[in-house]
């Protein structure tokens, strides 16, 4: 019979991915376009507030969206339908977007006119979570329905984001939802997450959170 | 369905390098993954037989090692191991400093293979 015998392999499976990602960030910071990624379950609510957001700062930050979904277009067409410059990619099947996929998402939008791109992800707090999309801020939305046990149970996603804004807080007089539980423990996996409560029906809490947005891209642009 | 993209990859990389090698099998696979990983061992292996039918890892064993998280201090500059499921404040054990970097826990790393 033959001999086993042992063959190093020595490799990380996300090192071209990385790789990629940080030849896109290097990228977009000369061509002065701030890239967010934007993260959450199905149905958190990333279309409604990045509708609302972007109606609040389009006339002082030229924006793009980048929506992915694993088949449909729906959420591009509701973008352009507002005005806003909106391209779809189709992950075929994946439930996440790599820095490939970006990197030709990026290819199909006029970036020198832009100071901001956001990438809609596909709805899921997992696989998002493990790849490198070349953004410089990584955002997640959490929203009051889905419970305050999710930084328990996904405890990646909340420790590489750099910002978490928990919505459809007008669902909170319903629920047994617990924010200062949620902060605690978020602010435990990540001590420099920056914290917004927001409703996006209401629109209670938008203009802190666009504010802070806001500032971000012009000093990156800068 | 969210243990299939990383298992793709992890297939891809075995079988390019059993290619390289002349491998006539892959018989177990070496992996260390973070701790921050919220993917399922048991889920990446089910994926993994699916996969690796006909290829030439048809079979083989992934052995899972889990990596600790590891933070680095800015404060001191020690680094320090944290139990992320114990959802404990996260604070260097050296000069209590809540500002840290990650070093490791995000991992999906192919060590090494046994092959025939
Ligand atoms: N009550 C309430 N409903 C909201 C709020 N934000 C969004 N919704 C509703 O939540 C539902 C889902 O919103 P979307 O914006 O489509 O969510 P999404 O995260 O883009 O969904 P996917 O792209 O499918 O993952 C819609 O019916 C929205 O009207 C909010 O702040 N309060
Ligand atoms: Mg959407
Ligand atoms: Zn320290």
């Amino acid at each position: 019979m033959d001999e086993v015998r042992l063959i190093e392999v020595k490799e990380d499976i996300r090192a071209d991915n990385e790789k990629k990602a940080d030849g896109l960030r290097s990228q977009l910071k000369a061509e002065k376009t701030l890239l967010m990624n934007l993260m959450s379950s199905p149905g958190a609510g990333k279309t409604t507030l990045l509708m609302k957001s972007i109606g609040m700062i389009k006339d002082e930050i030229k924006v793009g969206v980048m929506e992915a979904d694993i088949d449909s277009k729906v959420d591009a067409e509701k973008m352009v339908a507002q005005g806003i410059p909106a391209i779809q990619l189709r992950t075929g099947g994946f439930c996440h977007l790599d820095a490939n996929m970006v990197e030709q998402g990026l290819g199909a939008m006029d970036v020198k006119g832009l100071d901001l791109i956001i990438i809609e992800n596909v709805g899921n707090l997992v696989c998002p979570a493990e790849f490198d999309t070349g953004a410089v801020l990584n955002a997640m939305l959490l929203s009051v329905p889905e419970g305050d046990d999710k930084p328990l149970k996904y405890p990646l996603m909340f420790s590489i984001c750099d910002v978490l804004i928990v919505t459809k807080t007008d669902y909170l007089s319903l629920s047994d939802f617990d924010m200062e539980a949620v902060k605690e423990r978020a602010k435990k996996l990540n001590s420099n997450i920056k914290i917004f409560e927001i409703s996006a029906k209401s629109g209670d809490g938008l203009e802190a959170w666009t504010d802070w947005l806001k500032n971000e891209v012009l000093t990156f642009v800068k | 369905m969210h243990e299939l993209p990383v298992t793709e990859k992890i297939l891809d990389i075995i079988v390019s390098h059993a290619q390289r090698n002349n491998v006539q099998k892959v018989v177990s696979v070496n992996l260390r993954v973070g701790e921050l990983s919220d993917l399922e061992n048991e889920w990446i292996q089910h994926y993994f037989d699916y996969l690796a039918k006909d290829s030439v890892a048809e079979g083989a064993k992934l052995v899972i090692e889990r990596v600790p998280v590891v933070m680095h201090c800015n404060g001191c500059g020690e680094s320090f191991q944290v139990d992320v499921k114990a959802m404990k404040e996260i604070q260097c054990g050296n000069c209590d400093s809540k500002d840290y970097t990650l070093v490791s826990g995000k991992d999906y790393y192919i060590k090494d293979m046994e092959v025939i």
